[in-house]
């Protein structure tokens, strides 16, 4: 593992963050405009609902976001202690999502959500510990 | 109008929780099987493929996804991804109870934190309402939910 500074080290950390939030608004995103899945099913049936979500670009987008989070989580565990890296991510990306569904989903992310996302933030940090 | 989830949804939120984690369970006791993989030693990744237990936590993963995918059409994000973190709970009592592995004060405080978490989203209305105007991108949702059907747009937009 090569040492890097902790500048470095954060910002691979809120790479992986940022990249996550963006792939899951996107994914939720495209799922919001394109419907019910139960009632795509029942009206065209699975391949009629599996061809609505991969033929949305928005999905795809989100997909390609999930990859690259994937890809820079391997790139900072390469460089960064799993132990600092998976917990800071996975709360990160909880925090990062509920502001984001607020911004861009307009989800109504009340006292409760708030609160909700801050337990299950630091809930995630002390599973690592 | 209060969007509650029938028993069938919660069916669904369920399988999110339970396939994420048994699915990466079954990832790791399979990659432990297989052995260490290198940079050099890439072909082991398809020779892993060959593994049950390895090919079980993909349907797994695959099952994950579109049950989550499945959710996310009818639930906002901020509803979704604290159940899902439930499955963190889930690997950490299968972990204690089936493989004996001891769990510290730390994890036992973390567990605690997540059922509060999800406690607060999951007796609150799982869906927010929109104007039409008010979904980013308007223009193109309208043409999407069309494609659609028609009556998936009733749940989303008022």
């Amino acid at each position: 593992m090569t040492p890097i500074s902790p500048i470095e080290t954060w910002a691979t950390i809120v790479t992986v963050a940022a990249t996550a939030v963006a792939g899951d608004v996107l994914t939720a995103g495209a799922m919001r405009r394109i419907g019910d899945l139960d009632e795509i099913r029942a009206k065209s049936g699975l391949g009629g609902a599996i061809s609505a979500v991969v033929s949305s670009p928005m999905f795809l987008l989100g997909v390609l976001s999930m990859a690259a989070s994937f890809f820079s989580l391997l790139f900072t565990l390469s460089n960064v202690e799993v132990s600092l890296a998976a917990p800071a991510s996975a709360s990160l990306t909880f925090l990062g999502n509920a502001f984001a569904a607020k911004i861009f989903l307009k989800e109504n992310v009340d006292r409760r959500r708030w609160m909700a996302a801050i337990f299950v933030c630091a809930g995630v940090f002390l599973l690592a510990k | 109008m209060k969007h509650t989830l029938s028993p069938q949804r919660y069916l669904i939120l369920l399988a999110v929780m339970l396939t994420a984690s048994v699915g990466d369970t079954l990832l790791s006791h399979g990659m432990t099987q297989v052995g260490s993989v290198s940079m050099a030693h890439l072909g082991m990744l398809l020779s892993a493929m060959r593994n049950l237990w390895v090919v079980s936590g993909i349907l797994c993963l695959l099952g994950f996804f579109a049950s989550y995918l499945t959710a996310l059409s009818w639930a906002d994000l901020t509803f979704v991804l604290p159940s899902t973190a439930f499955g963190y709970v889930v690997v950490a009592l299968l972990s204690k109870f089936w493989l004996h592995e001891t769990i510290s004060l730390y994890r036992w405080a973390g567990i605690l934190l997540i059922v509060c978490g999800v406690g607060f989203v999951a007796n609150g209305p799982s869906l927010t309402e929109h104007a039409p105007d008010e979904i980013a991108g308007a223009d193109s949702a309208e043409e999407a939910l069309a494609g659609a059907g028609e009556s998936a747009a009733t749940d989303g937009v008022r």
